[in-house]
């Protein structure tokens, strides 16, 4: 059986991680590639850089810290922000990344995702959505709407029926980001998150909440979620990586073990 | 040398950066002339069957990597869909492959027991290890490797299976017939598993 995802987000500006690891003594917590190596070393399971640099030169930037942290780590990680051609996406995978995340540029042009699976392989291509809890009505199934630009632009787009779209256009993954739990340590939305899971065939990972552990073991069961996006719940030092997994295999969920495993220097 | 085949497509520097990593010298490559004097040989990758073996034909390596290479006895390693080609003929694009080793590639079924099934498997299964081999040295049996795959070989002789994993169904993991060895989880995005398989191949006496 394949095991739930513990996957550790870390949000880039201008080739720096803003929101700093604080307990960290021997990491320049601002370095990506050092974060990332450290996350590694703990047993994430994957990684996922957020770009969220707003200037014309950051592309140049990301592909530089792509290119260090595929030098560094031997797990998979994703790209994201402001991804929005073919050029793009194929940049940052050519640079070392496995896959990357799409948000409003699919959205704004949903072909983008049809390209990239035909270009790249299903696989490489996660649709992410962030997505806002509203008054039930007509033409909103999930009782959730796709929202852009950091919640500030609804689309008009139901949450389910966009996931759909997405698994149809060639998406390999789906990000299920709420806007309303993103930042409250509230626990992830775990209702719209297994609407989804139900109702596509493919991988489904919770984003936006997680402040507990107990929010991940709902998310990976009440959820049915695939993966887990964590941020502050590991950035602040109060629930590391291995002990998120010592609690849930406890609770009977499978992780994956991490072993230290290297042939000595010889 | 090892060669890291370049095929045109798929992520080829992950492979050459986990080894760089293991202090083992690599060249990414397309021409025959370099991956016949290599002392090992790695065809990596992420892709189609049909992409893949179209490819491989235009470069004029599918000849070069089933004579030169597989039967020549040069210690040659598959990964993901570098397993995949090995075999007779893949049901991804109705491809026919290398003819390496006897056997089909198969899709996973949608669904086992009424139940929808998530495919591709995006993420990290147990690999049992059901036959004993070096390439598996230092790894403890049931660790999890990283997979992506829609597809998974059947070998025509189940001697040649040296791994399992289950994802609705029990599939063959990891293969190895004489020099050739391949695995259809990706050792270069494995962690320190991968890498401890990927450094036993690089050291591995055929």
């Amino acid at each position: 059986m394949i095991a739930k995802r513990i996957i550790p987000c870390l949000d880039v500006r201008a080739g720096k991680v803003t929101k700093g690891i604080q307990f960290l003594e021997n990491v320049d917590v601002g370095d990506p590639a050092a974060m990332a190596r450290y996350y590694y070393e703990q047993g994430a399971d994957e990684i996922v850089f957020y770009d969220i640099t707003a200037s014309n030169e950051r592309r140049g930037i990301m592909i530089d810290v792509v290119k260090a942290v595929a030098r560094d780590i031997f797990i998979p990680f994703s790209v994201g922000g402001g991804l929005r051609t073919l050029d793009d996406m194929r940049a940052v995978l050519l640079a070392g990344a496995e896959k990357v995340s799409i948000d409003s540029g699919a959205v704004r042009n949903p072909q983008i995702i049809a390209e990239g699976a035909r270009a790249f392989g299903s696989q490489c291509i996660v649709l992410s959505m962030q997505v806002k809890r509203g008054e039930p009505r007509e033409g909103f199934p999930s009782g959730c709407e796709v929202v852009i630009d950091g919640g500030r632009t609804p689309t008009g787009r139901d949450a389910l029926m966009w996931a759909r779209e997405g698994e149809r256009l060639g998406a390999g993954e789906l990000c299920i980001n709420s806007i309303d739990r993103d930042g409250t340590k509230a626990g992830y939305d775990l209702e719209v998150t297994r609407l989804i899971s139900d109702s596509v065939s493919i991988p489904v990972i919770a984003s936006g909440g997680a402040g507990e552990p107990i929010h991940l073991h709902e998310a990976f069961t009440a959820g049915a979620a695939d993966a887990a996006i964590v941020a502050s719940i590991v950035h602040y030092g109060e629930h590391p990586i291995p002990d998120l997994k010592r609690y849930l295999r406890g609770r009977g969920v499978e992780v994956r073990d991490t072993i230290a495993m290297e042939r000595s220097a010889n | 040398m090892i060669a890291i085949v370049d095929y045109k497509a798929g992520n080829l520097t992950s492979v050459a950066h986990a080894l760089d990593h293991l202090g083992h010298r690599c060249e990414i490559t397309d021409r025959p002339d370099r991956i016949r004097a290599a002392d090992r040989v790695i065809i990596p990758g992420v892709g189609a069957a049909g992409a893949t073996m179209e490819n491989l034909v235009a470069l004029d390596l599918a000849g070069v990597l089933r004579d030169d290479v597989a039967r020549a006895g040069k210690p040659f390693l598959g990964i993901c869909i570098g397993i995949q080609v090995l075999f007779d003929h893949s049901a991804e694009d109705d491809q026919r492959c290398l003819g390496i080793i006897p056997g089909e590639v198969v899709r996973f079924p949608s669904s086992v027991d009424g139940r929808p099934l998530k495919v591709p498997q995006i993420g990290w299964n147990r690999v049992r290890q059901t036959r004993p081999h070096p390439i598996f040295d230092g790894v403890p049996d049931n660790t999890h490797f990283y997979f992506v795959n829609s597809f998974y070989p059947v070998p025509g002789d189940p001697a040649v299976t040296i791994a399992t994993s289950d994802h609705g169904v029990t599939f063959t993991a990891a293969v190895a017939r004489d020099n050739v060895i391949a695995t259809q989880f990706h050792l270069e995005k494995s962690g320190a598993a991968g890498l401890r398989m990927l450094d036993n191949f690089c050291r591995l006496e055929i």
